[in-house]
């Protein structure tokens, strides 16, 4: 199955059905299938190709969903980038995939007109929002969203004929890694048709369902709000932010949602919330949380406040998007477990020379599935890392990077990273990311950033920092020259100065020694 | 009592310091919605309420926690200036 036929088979069962609730409008699926033919069309006209890769810089809106589906309609692959990146961070993401297409909007403008001219690979540039087009500029098309949409285009008139199989990418997904330079995760139509196949089968997706989901499609767990629904028939009520959680609960009692997709610090926030009473979310089903264990004490808050909803709790990576779920009712059971592998997948711990190791024992976590992503673009030394040969003759499994424990019921418990990747409000962040950016300053001599633990954000990104003889630089001088180049959820939260770092006899930086202090806050 | 104007500035600095990390250029104008111009996250509101809190010695009800009372620097002083006089919930 391909990822636009969720779309289309939902259109042709029912298109008079609400499909996305956005912003105060509301959408049918007749209506959302018919935008997306019509962008696929235009797509297509303006010589763009099956495979050709398409950004999708937007905040969560009706022109981010139209866009995911009609880029796929045009058979072609679709890149959604955060909307907090930075110009230097989405040319790097248009260059590294060659993208053809940037879809962004009025808001976004000022970064993605920074970015587009120094991505080559760029035909095509389309602006949502407020009708201005893009500055044209040379070998590139400019059009508004209205342009791309118009119903007067020749080729958008009817929908476009398959070009694509299932083998073929639908998206790639960034993600950080320990280099410090992202990676794009290639999931092919099959892979994401099975993750949201098997997800559904335990959230017991139904067309009935009401899921409103605030966290952004940037994020593989945000992105498949849409494409779950739109697989289940279901409706998708669409919120831009957390920011407001008092809105957020608002809205879940309007919509009369049944489906409520968090993250740990989202749990935090709700859980300071004092006055709401237990009897306002009757028809909430279910929780879902992701990136983070949950705090014993939000997941009984959790349980207070929405006491018809079973609380899920998972663990996945956007390599194969998710690899396991603790049952609700395990949840008191085994706590401090992240479950067992989701339907349709297999997982096992290894020691270093790839043998399975028995129940208890600590090894690196690896899944087996459809799944598993294709490898990550144009890089073969990471991708042969990730994926390794597994039981078939020719089959590739994931090595994930995790050290895991499982018991003998299967149960899977994290026990920590190989590598040195931060979690931070549900994020990855590498440290060597961080580092590049700060020793663009001058004045810094030498640079390490770790993780501290932080209630509310899981880790809180820190910066250790030595600064060159005879300068001077502030906390928040260093903070605003982050702001400039990093996603906010990057930025160190704290930044600790020191007269020198501590190294090992080889001179690497010792991290672990830097991690214990919390240091004080970059403000 | 502080003047209407007074706590404008006062809002303006937080915002600046906290949020921009002192980026002057970068200032919203009052009426600027803070969510359109991506100043502030979903970290950011939570930041907001305990200064008002701590700093201000307003206390924040959960209901008034929305961006009628929040997303912008006039927002805001209209929502003290209310919560000062003893005014209602929501804005």
């Amino acid at each position: 199955m391909q990822v636009e036929e969720f779309l289309q088979s939902s259109a042709s069962r029912f298109p008079q059905k609400t499909a996305l609730v956005c912003q105060g409008d509301r959408w049918s699926y007749g209506e959302v299938d018919r935008l997306s033919d019509r962008l696929a069309g235009s797509l297509k006209a303006r010589g763009l190709h099956r495979g050709d890769r398409v950004a999708i810089f937007l905040d969560n809106s009706v022109e981010a969903v139209v866009s995911i589906f009609g880029v796929l309609k045009m058979g072609g692959v679709f890149l959604p980038a955060s909307p907090s990146t930075k110009a230097d961070k989405l040319a790097y993401l248009l260059n590294d995939c060659r993208a053809a297409g940037l879809i962004s909007d009025a808001r976004l403008s000022g970064v993605a007109s920074e970015a587009a001219p120094r991505a080559p690979s760029l035909r095509l540039v389309i602006s949502a929002g407020d009708g201005r087009p893009e500055r044209p500029f040379e070998g590139v098309q400019a059009l508004t969203w209205e342009g791309a949409l118009d119903k007067d285009t020749p080729s958008a008139a009817a929908p476009l004929s398959k070009s694509a199989i299932d083998i073929d990418l639908a998206a790639i997904l960034y993600t950080s890694g320990s280099t410090g330079f992202p990676k794009g995760v290639m999931m092919t139509h099959l892979n994401i048709a099975t993750a949201a196949a098997s997800i559904m089968q335990y959230l017991e997706n139904k067309e009935d369902d009401v899921v409103l989901s605030a966290l952004p499609l940037s994020f593989d767990y945000g992105l498949y709000q849409v494409l779950m629904a739109f697989k289940a028939g279901a409706t998708l009520v669409l919120e831009r932010s957390f920011a407001y959680p008092q809105t957020i609960l608002e809205r879940l009692i309007e919509e009369k949602a049944t489906g409520f997709p968090i993250v740990p610090t989202v749990a935090a926030m709700i859980c300071r919330m004092k006055e709401w009473r237990s009897d306002r979310f009757p028809h909430l089903r279910y929780i879902t949380s992701t990136a983070a264990p949950l705090a014993p004490a939000h997941i009984s808050r959790l349980r207070s406040l929405f006491p018809t909803a079973k609380i899920y709790s998972m663990y996945g990576l956007t390599e194969c998007k998710r690899v396991s779920y603790l049952p609700p009712e395990e949840l008191d059971v085994r706590p401090a477990s992240v479950g067992r592998a989701i339907p349709n997948t297999e997982v096992y711990i290894v020691d270093e020379w790839g043998a399975r190791v028995g129940p208890g024992e600590v090894g690196e976590l690896v899944v087996r599935g459809a799944h598993v992503m294709k490898g990550y673009w144009e890089r073969e030394e990471e991708t042969e890392r990730a994926l390794k040969p597994g039981p078939l003759p020719g089959e590739k499994v994931l090595y994930t990077g995790d050290l895991f424990r499982m018991d003998s019921d299967g149960y899977l418990y994290f026990v920590a990273r190989k590598d040195d990747i931060i979690k931070t409000r549900g994020e990855k962040v590498s440290p060597k990311e961080v580092e590049a950016v700060l020793y663009r300053l001058p004045e810094i001599a030498e640079a390490a950033v770790v993780g501290v633990q932080d209630e509310v954000l899981g880790q809180a990104v820190k910066a250790v920092v030595v600064l060159t003889e005879g300068t001077r630089l502030t906390a928040q001088e260093i903070s605003r020259h982050c702001a400039r180049y990093l996603e906010e959820f990057m930025i160190p939260k704290y930044v600790e100065f020191r007269e020198g770092l501590p190294k090992n006899a080889n001179g690497k930086i010792l991290k672990a020694a830097l991690a214990l202090r919390p240091g004080r806050s970059a403000e | 009592m502080i003047l209407e104007d007074q706590l404008e500035s006062i809002l303006q600095k937080f915002i600046v310091e906290t949020f921009l990390y002192g980026d002057q250029s970068a200032a919203p104008r009052k009426e600027d919605s803070f969510m359109e111009k991506g100043i502030i996250d979903s970290m950011g509101v939570l930041e907001l309420v305990t200064y008002l809190e701590t700093k201000m010695g307003i206390p924040v009800y959960d209901e008034e926690i929305i961006p009628s009372n929040f997303d912008s620097v006039e927002k805001l002083t209209r929502y003290i200036k209310r919560k000062r006089n003893g005014g209602a919930h929501a804005g």
